[in-house]
């Protein structure tokens, strides 16, 4: 009786240990290297996982850099540091990507606009945004139900007085929010821009006013005066050129409406 | 004559008759998880064949030449699921390191496999019908070839279900399973072909 059950135990014993042995062995002698660079630019990388390069993660980001597939400054969170880290690793040189800051181009406060009807759907702009494009009047402004809040990796957005607002201090630059924004309001800038247009209304001057008393009604003032020539208006919306903006503020002086503002997205929020 | 003719009763029969996802329904979870898209439904196929031919080679010997001869036959199971398993671990290392190309296209489905019913129920059959290692062998090149027909065939189906309107509550797994069973009603057919296949 106890014989059979020790056979038992050290047949299943063996062969267990056998097949270990086996496993054991296998894994040493038949050893992939794991590719070192991939590991190192993982480490440099923020890991936040926010997708801005391109990738799926920072993970896969780490592995299309050590396979030359992509450019080491792509990680806007990381910025300067991390793409010096990578590029240290590779052993390129590289330049960085230029500090990228989410800003809400629209200044449709509830003061400023009106609501043509009232809402009471799912709490999601994108759904507000199916019925007669959403129950403001303005229908390119922001929607204010906070799809962009929800979005945001590091709790950079509000909504404040139905209107999304961006803390420059926490945005790290990964553009999920403008990604998400149904009416395209979010857009992404560079961070040192002291300029920008508060406005994505594109129509006429009177229709647009009469939606919102903030909104760009095109009157080109902006584009006269620039002496850059950085602003041109398109459809009836002022747009910039930040490569020709040299920060001087005068459009700001200029708009009646107060839609081209300064701001300073690298002190205060 | 009479031993080619044992050999393709045995494939037609572990194909068709039994089918080991359609009529034993053995391996039903990697059949439901893999066949949502063709191409990954024959990379499964191919790797369970791939797995089910290398376990019984190795299951059938230990079970005839160890476990019969010690008298252990009902440490079968444990000791049977030992040895896949560190099979399908050994063949993802070698994989790996020589067949690159291979191991990542399989790669993904082999650690799936790794103690699948399927597997198992393969080898413990082949002792349970007395097939010698040939036979064995057939069976199991027949039970993996009959797993690949399975998914094949209802990734088809599920391809189809994808592009209709489902009612709400049958929705994904369900309105899955309410296919799955009709693919295996379809598959009763068979049952009675092979016995007369020389009659």
């Amino acid at each position: 009786m106890i014989t059979d059950i020790l056979t038992a135990l050290l047949v299943v014993a063996v062969i267990g240990i056998v097949c270990g042995i086996v496993l054991a062995l296998a894994s040493h002698f038949f050893a992939v290297e794991e590719d070192e660079t991939v590991k190192k630019i993982r480490e440099a990388l923020p890991g936040a996982n926010c997708g801005a390069c391109g990738y799926a993660g920072c993970d896969s980001y780490a592995e299309a850099v050590a396979a030359g597939k992509a450019e080491p400054s792509l990680c806007i969170p990381g910025a300067a540091a991390t793409a010096s880290a990578i590029a240290e690793i590779l052993g390129v040189e590289v330049s960085a990507a230029a500090p990228k800051v989410a800003f809400v181009g629209c200044n449709g406060t509830c003061e400023a606009t009106s609501n043509k009807a009232v809402y009471e759907g799912v709490d999601s702009c994108a759904a507000a945004k199916m019925i007669y494009g959403g129950p403001s009047a303005c229908i390119y402004g922001c929607i204010g139900c906070g799809d962009c809040a929800d979005a945001c990796p590091s709790d950079a957005i509000c909504i404040v007085d139905g209107l999304a607002h961006v803390d420059p201090r926490n945005c790290m630059g990964c553009g999920k929010c403008a990604r998400v924004c149904p009416n395209g309001v979010i857009k992404m800038v560079n961070k040192n821009a002291k300029t920008a247009v508060m406005c994505n209304n594109t129509e006429k001057g009177a229709a647009a006013r009469k939606n919102c008393k903030n909104a760009c009604i095109g009157c080109k003032k902006c584009q006269l005066n620039c002496p850059e020539g950085a602003i041109t208006v398109v459809n009836n919306l002022a747009v910039i050129d930040y490569d020709k903006c040299t920060n001087c503020g005068t459009c700001a002086d200029v708009c009646p409406t107060k839609c081209l503002k300064n701001v300073n997205f690298e002190t205060v929020g | 004559m009479d031993t080619f003719k044992t050999l393709v009763v045995i494939l037609m029969s572990s194909v068709l008759v039994n089918n080991y996802v359609l009529a034993r329904f053995l391996g039903i979870c990697p059949f439901l998880g893999v066949s949502k898209k063709l191409n990954q439904a024959v990379g499964m196929g191919i790797a369970v064949i791939f797995v089910m031919l290398m376990a019984t080679a190795v299951t059938w010997p230990i079970q005839i030449f160890v476990l019969n001869k010690l008298g252990l036959e009902y440490t079968q199971t444990i000791v049977f699921i030992l040895v896949i398993a560190a099979l399908v671990q050994f063949t993802e290392i070698v994989l790996k390191k020589f067949i690159p190309s291979l191991h990542k296209s399989l790669g993904v489905y082999l650690p799936l496999i790794t103690t699948n019913c399927a597997v198992l129920g393969v080898t413990i059959n082949n002792m349970i019908d007395g097939y010698n290692f040939t036979q064995s062998m057939v069976s199991s090149l027949g039970c993996g070839l009959g797993f690949l027909l399975a998914m094949v065939l209802f990734s088809g189906v599920r391809s189809v279900i994808d592009e209709r309107l489902v009612p709400g509550p049958f929705k994904g797994l369900p309105v899955t399973l309410i296919a799955a069973s009709f693919v295996s009603l379809a598959f009763f057919g068979f049952a009675g072909i092979v016995d007369n296949l020389f009659a």
